[in-house]
C-alpha cells in the first residue's frame, strides 16, 4: 500500500486516490500543428525512474495535485499543489 | 534428440542422468542477419518462425536475464480469442489455432488444455454486449456459445448463481476452445526448437543502445559488446518504450503493473476458466491444484514487477463474492508483471519508422495468449520487410491516423483498457 502525501490533507492510504497520468504533458495551442496535438494525446515518455504524475484525492478533499514517484520502487519523493512546481 | 515415449523409457533406465541439454549457450557472433531483443515467448517464437517458415537461421535472440523470466513466466496462462474487433479477432484466432498444434509442432508438451473460457454477465446490458461480441466472433468463424444461468450453475457448482448474490449471474459467454497453456513450457519449447534450427540464444546479454547508420539500423550495443545487424526486432513488452527510445522512437505506451496470485493447492474444484468483467476478476485452477487469480491493473505507471495491496484485496474479495466456498483457502503467493499498455488497448506488431526496426509489443493484458501469432506475424514482417494481412492494422501509425482498435471504447488513457 502506498502512502500518498496529499498537499492539503497529509499522508493518506493509496485507496483514497485516483490516478491521472503523466503531469508533464501540456495541452498545445488550439492552432498548433496536428503533430503536437497527436503527441499531447498519445505519446508518453514512460520513464523507468522518476515520474511526475497527477493524482486526485477522490475519497478526500477531491483536489487534483502532483506527485513525483519512482516507477522502479514506488517510492514517493515529493508532492505539490497544481499551482506549485515539484 | 526427439522427445518421445522411447526416449523417456531409455533415459528412465539410465536414471535420467543422460538427457542432453535442450539448447546451447553460445557466445554472440559479431553479426547476424536478424537480431531479436527479448528471450520471452514472443522473441523465441519470432526466432523459431523466422528459421522454420522463412529459412532465416543466422539469427540471435538476446535476453538480459534468463529465458521466460519476464512476463512469459508471470501471466495467468489463459489463452482465448474472444475479441470483437476484426484485427484483434483474426490475430488472436491465428494464435489459438497455433496453440492447438503447438506441442506436436515443437515436440515439447506445452500442456494446452481446452477447458473453456467463460465470461460471466451480471446485467441485461452486459448480456446484450456479450451476445453482440459472441455473434461477431461466430461471424468471424470463432467458437462462441451463450450459456444460461442454469447451465452455468450445473457446470460450475461452486459458483454462487443464487438470485440474491451481490452480482447476480444472468448468463455467460463461453469460448470452448479457450483454456490454459503451461507458460514456462512455451518459452522452453520455442527455445529448444529455435536452437535446433541454428538460432543463437544468448542470455545475460542486455541491449544498452541501438546503433543507427544513415537512418537505418546497423546493430546493437550490448553488455557483451557490439553485434551488427540490419534487422532488429523488439520483443520486450513492458520495456518497449525504453528500447524504442534508443532508436529515437516515442511510443503511445505506458508501463503498468498487473498482479496475479495463487491459493494453496487443492484437489480439482474448477475445470474451466471463469472471468467477470463486472467485478474485474478471473480464475482458473492450475494442474498443481492452485487457484490462479487476477484482476485489474494497479492503475499507476510501474516497472517494479510487484503490486500494491488494494488490488490483492479487491481480487480476493471478488473471488469470495463469486465462489464463497474458496474462503477457506489461503493465499500462497502474489506477484506482478509489467505490461505495455497502449493508448487503445491493442498491440503494435509492425515496422517502426526506422529502416530495419520492428516491434511486437503494446500487448496490454493479451500478450501470453498471443505468443504464437506474435512470433509468426513478427517473423513474417521481418522476412518480407512488410506486415502480413493479419497484422496490417496493428501499426504504430494507426494512432495518428485515427484508426484505433479500442475494444472497450475507453479512449487514450493507457491504464483504462
Amino acid at each position: 500500500m502506498m502512502l500518498i502525501p496529499c498537499p492539503h490533507c497529509g499522508p493518506r492510504a493509496q485507496s483514497e486516490f485516483t490516478y491521472g497520468g503523466d503531469a508533464t504533458v501540456k495541452q498545445p495551442a488550439p492552432d498548433a500543428p496536428m503533430e503536437e496535438w497527436f503527441a499531447y494525446v498519445y505519446l508518453r515518455d514512460n520513464p523507468k525512474g522518476l515520474h511526475d504524475e497527477l493524482w486526485l484525492h477522490s475519497a478526500g478533499c477531491r483536489t487534483w495535485f502532483k506527485v513525483r514517484r519512482d516507477t522502479r520502487t514506488h517510492d514517493i519523493l515529493a508532492s505539490a499543489r497544481m499551482d506549485q512546481s515539484l | 534428440m526427439k522427445y518421445s515415449i522411447f526416449s523417456l523409457a531409455r533415459n528412465a533406465l539410465s536414471g535420467h542422468a543422460r538427457w542432453p541439454q535442450a539448447w546451447r549457450s553460445p557466445a554472440p557472433k559479431p553479426a547476424y542477419e536478424a537480431v531479436i531483443v527479448g528471450g520471452g515467448g514472443h522473441g523465441l517464437a519470432t526466432a523459431y518462425y523466422l528459421a522454420k517458415v522463412h529459412g532465416m537461421r543466422n539469427v540471435a535472440v538476446l535476453e538480459k536475464g534468463y529465458l521466460g523470466g519476464g512476463n512469459t513466466g508471470r501471466n495467468t496462462t489463459i489463452v482465448r480469442s474472444n475479441y470483437h474487433l476484426d484485427p484483434n479477432a483474426h490475430m488472436y484466432e491465428l494464435s489459438l489455432k497455433l496453440w492447438e498444434g503447438l506441442s506436436q509442432e515443437l515436440n515439447f508438451n506445452v500442456m494446452y488444455s481446452a477447458r473453456g473460457v467463460l465470461n460471466l454477465v451480471h446485467s441485461p446490458a452486459e448480456m446484450d454486449a456479450a451476445m453482440r461480441r459472441g455473434n461477431a466472433m461466430r461471424l468471424n468463424g470463432i467458437d462462441a456459445e451463450f450459456l444460461s444461468r442454469d447451465e452455468i450453475a450445473r457446470r460450475i457448482p461452486n459458483l454462487d448463481c443464487s438470485r440474491d448474490a451481490r452480482f447476480p449471474i444472468h448468463g455467460g459467454l463461453l469460448q470452448p476452445r479457450g483454456g490454459t497453456v503451461r507458460h514456462d513450457a512455451v518459452a522452453w519449447g520455442y527455445a529448444r526448437a529455435a536452437d535446433a534450427l541454428g538460432v543463437d540464444i544468448i542470455q545475460q546479454c542486455e541491449v544498452v543502445g541501438i546503433r543507427l547508420s544513415g537512418g537505418a539500423v546497423a546493430g546493437v550495443e550490448t553488455t557483451q559488446g557490439f553485434i551488427a545487424t540490419e534487422r532488429l526486432a523488439l520483443a520486450v513488452a513492458g520495456h518497449s518504450s525504453q528500447l524504442a527510445a534508443m532508436a529515437g522512437v516515442r511510443l503511445p505506451i505506458e508501463s503498468h503493473a498487473l498482479q496475479a496470485m495463487v491459493s494453496d493447492p487443492v484437489k480439482p474444484v474448477l475445470d474451466t476458466v471463469v472471468t467477470s468483467g463486472a467485478v474485474h476478476f478471473y480464475i482458473s485452477q492450475s494442474d498443481k491444484g492452485e487457484l490462479v487469480m487476477g484482476g485489474d491493473l494497479d492503475f499507476c505507471n510501474s516497472f517494479a514487477q510487484r503490486g500494491n495491496l488494494p488490488i490483492v484485496e479487491h481480487v480476493t474479495a471478488a473471488c469470495l463474492t463469486l465462489f464463497p466456498s474458496f474462503g477457506r483457502l489461503k493465499l500462497l503467493r502474489t506477484w506482478g508483471g509489467i505490461c505495455d499498455m497502449t493508448m487503445d488497448g491493442s498491440p503494435i506488431v509492425a515496422k517502426l519508422p526506422v529502416q530495419g526496426l520492428y516491434m511486437t509489443g503494446g500487448w496490454c493484458y493479451g500478450g501470453f495468449k498471443a505468443t504464437p501469432a506474435s512470433g509468426w506475424l513478427t517473423a513474417h514482417t521481418i522476412a518480407h520487410d512488410a506486415p502480413h494481412d493479419l497484422n496490417a492494422g496493428l501499426t504504430l501509425e494507426r494512432f495518428a491516423q485515427g484508426r484505433m482498435i479500442d475494444e472497450k471504447g475507453a479512449g487514450p488513457y493507457a491504464w483504462m483498457h
